[in-house]
């Protein structure tokens, strides 16, 4: 017997079967992630830079969180501010069709913000700016919340988007 | 050769070995029967009836139970039970005693002491951060001594298994090592190159900033140590129940290993593919570039290649050992199988939930997909069906024959036991898919909804098979601790003829024909290192180098 042969792993030929299967399953979902993400630009978080979370108030854009318009009903930016157990703003307005973009970051601990029936969904992390944007077509109420820990009062920190038609 | 391996009459533990184990048997089953205790509040708490102003002295905050039950169910039950279990499957799997014995010991004791030094703040509310301690929430600091004691105790048990291991190959040149002993020796290497993403968090970032000799922590790098240990964790906590699916389970269902080469190749597959991947749990992290995430996103899929390779195997085995036993046809064997028996039914229902645990993993590592359930329900209820269904029933079964073999006593009341692994499938089943329901709807983890002012009426339903599942989870469990706990403490001896032995299986093919490669620790090792110095390298540099200790710890 050749010593090459003894290197040669035995296979069975269904199992060898079920690896093609299985690697053309895992080939797919490659695919699919792709084309979520180019083709419907459907984008997690990246990296946006960072911000001091000691000095939040006097940072250009967290010292004054609030909606700004970009271009009137259209286009929207949003910059927000997580603080144990409340988000500022609370409360944001905006109308139908409008593309808001969320910046957030924390001013304490870790949280989360994930918001109802969109893909904007991400961690507020202290030092860093959190960015996600989302298109509002259907008109009504949609509660972003804080999805991680961040304390004894976590369980009622929330804010709501309200969609005007 | 051959012949040699069979007549030589079997090495049994002895009874100091059989001691060693036990003691960490003990500990883990008292760690889970605290642990899970939290469980059915937690449930019963999300449909709407809060236990714990009745329960004060269990818990004073649903977070503090929480901490309990993520610590002494996820942390310590799985690494007392596995430490122990491998330490029993090495020294029988080899056939020899420990090399160094004083060395294992030194390590569990050292589990013993962090045991204790992070249970005392959790219990007395100095450490209610939950089982991820993200900074800049500040526990005590005994919490995070505790945790590295108990990481640097399994370590230690770690070394005194591969020293064993190198011993055994010099006394056996040119035999293939023994599967089970190699599975558990690959076990605890993946986990000494995993949790030092996790040690160096403690003790380079957040035990400086609790002494007060920095400013603070830099809580997105240490989230990313954090994940560095925390996805391979998983491994760490499902490796030891493959290693019973493919080598002891077929045993006891009356068949043999389907493939004592494809059964290494996974284990060497997950040493080298379980860690570069921890961005799959930051992919909504703010300070982490998405296309490192992308990469990250692409590894995790092929770490379910040997898993994909394990269900096939497992099935393959089982249907072999069915036939055996008289199954027909292409559904009979399955039939044949012994659902009798406690051991192999706590199994084979484990084995059961992690097709769908598996399922929602490859759906959490898809990238983008992820943003529909991050820190969402779906989450806790996708990770029950890995360390609380695959894990920890499988550790069950596993115990329902250790047990007996390490103390010489009858399993108390079989049929109860297997009754149990019933119970516990069907609870999980309601209450894992409702987990996973409500985190689709937007419901938030670590969450006491019953308090929470945004979940809408409509999800009475779901909230309410949360309790009911997680109920009914917990009295399968309780049969668990109940029947091991009578089986230990009864009189009741085995007669020396029905001895419980380990049930290991033989390979349908001789392992002497498994190539050479898949019995050499250099390569798989060097691939794993530098699997991960590729793949966390150039992001660690950054964050590294950019690091700012700007946050001061909050108490919770």
């Amino acid at each position: 017997m050749s010593g090459d042969a003894d290197q040669h792993i035995h296979i069975d030929p269904y199992e060898r079967n079920w690896i093609r299967i299985a690697i053309g399953f895992l080939v797919f979902f490659v695919v699919m992630i792709l084309v979520a993400g180019l083709a419907l630009g459907i984008q997690v978080p990246t990296d946006e830079g960072r911000v001091d979370p000691n000095t939040l108030d006097q940072d250009s854009r967290f010292g004054n969180p609030g909606l700004r318009e970009i271009v009137p009903g259209e286009e929207y930016e949003v910059y927000i501010v997580a603080h144990r157990f409340s988000f500022t703003p609370r409360e944001i307005t905006v109308p139908k069709g409008a593309k808001v973009t969320f910046w957030a970051t924390s001013g304490d601990v870790q949280h989360g913000f994930a918001l109802e029936g969109t893909n904007v969904n991400m961690m507020l992390v202290p030092g860093q700016v959190s960015k996600l944007s989302a298109t509002f077509d259907t008109p009504g109420q949609y509660d972003f919340i804080c999805h991680e820990y961040c304390g004894l009062g976590h369980a009622v920190m929330f804010g709501t988007v309200t969609v005007e038609s | 050769m051959i012949e040699d391996r069979t007549t030589q009459p079997v090495r049994e533990l002895t009874k100091s070995e059989k001691r060693f184990v036990g003691i960490h048997i003990i500990f883990a089953v008292a760690a889970l029967s605290i642990g899970i205790q939290y469980g059915p509040m937690q449930a019963l708490e999300h449909a709407g009836l809060d236990l714990y102003p009745k329960l004060s002295f269990l818990a004073s905050s649903y977070y503090q139970g929480l901490t309990l039950h993520g610590v002494l169910n996820a942390l310590i039950w799985t690494t007392f039970f596995i430490t122990g279990f491998l330490t029993m499957v090495v020294i029988r799997g080899l056939q020899r005693p420990l090399k160094y014995p004083w060395l294992n010991r030194l390590g569990f004791w050292m589990m013993v002491v962090g045991l204790v030094t992070t249970a005392i703040p959790i219990l007395a509310d100095k450490a209610t951060v939950l089982y991820t301690f993200y900074p800049p929430m500040e526990a005590s600091s005994l919490f995070y001594i505790g945790l590295v004691l108990v990481v640097v105790g399994s370590w230690i048990e770690g070394y005194g298994m591969y020293f064993t291991f190198y011993a055994w190959r010099k006394e056996n040149p040119g035999t293939r090592s023994p599967f089970v002993a190699l599975a558990s020796v690959i076990t605890m290497a993946m986990w000494q190159i995993a949790t030092l993403g996790v040690a160096t968090e403690i003790l380079a970032i957040i035990l400086p900033s609790v002494f007060g000799w920095t400013s603070g922590t830099d809580p997105q790098l240490s989230r990313t140590l954090f994940w560095f240990t925390g996805h391979p964790l998983v491994y760490f906590w499902v490796l030891p129940a493959y290693l019973s699916w493919y080598a002891f389970l077929p045993k006891q269902v009356g068949g043999k290993m389907f493939s004592d080469s494809l059964a290494r190749l996974v284990f060497w597959l997950f040493l080298v593919l379980s860690t570069p991947l921890g961005f799959h749990h930051q992919f909504t992290d703010p300070g982490i570039p998405a296309g490192w995430k992308f990469i990250h996103a692409l590894l995790t899929l092929a770490v379910s290649f040997p898993s994909l390779l394990t269900l096939f195997t497992v099935i393959a085995s089982l249907e072999y050992g069915g036939r055996k036993r008289g199954g027909k046809g292409l559904f009979g064997w399955i039939k044949a199988l012994p659902w009798s028996n406690p051991s192999v039914v706590w199994q084979l229902l484990a084995g059961i939930l992690f097709v769908f645990g598996g399922i929602g993993g490859i759906i959490n590592a898809s990238y983008n997909v992820n943003l529909a359930l991050h820190n969402t329900s779906w989450i806790p209820g996708h990770f029950h069906l890995t360390v609380a269904s695959a894990a920890t029933m499988s550790f069950v079964g596993i115990s329902f024959w250790l047990v007996p073999y390490l103390t010489g006593k009858p399993l108390w009341k079989p049929k109860l036991a297997a009754a149990g692994a019933w119970i516990y499938f069907g609870g999980m089943l309601i209450f894992s898919n409702a987990m996973h329901v409500i985190g689709l709807l937007g419901a938030p983890r670590r969450t006491p909804l019953g308090l929470a002012p945004y979940i809408p009426e409509e999800w009475a339903g779901h909230l309410w098979r949360i309790g009911f599942g997680g109920t009914i989870m917990w009295i399968g469990l309780m049969i668990f601790i109940i029947v091991t706990l009578v089986t230990a403490v009864q009189r009741k001896r085995l007669p020396a003829d029905e001895l419980v032995e380990v049930p290991i299986a033989e390979s349908i093919r001789d392992p002497q024909a498994t190539p050479v490669w898949l019995d050499r620790w250099r390569p798989w090792l060097i691939t794993a290192i530098l699997l991960v110095v590729l793949s966390y390298g150039p992001q660690l540099y950054e964050q590294i180098t950019q690091v700012q200790l700007t946050s001061p710890g909050f108490s919770p």
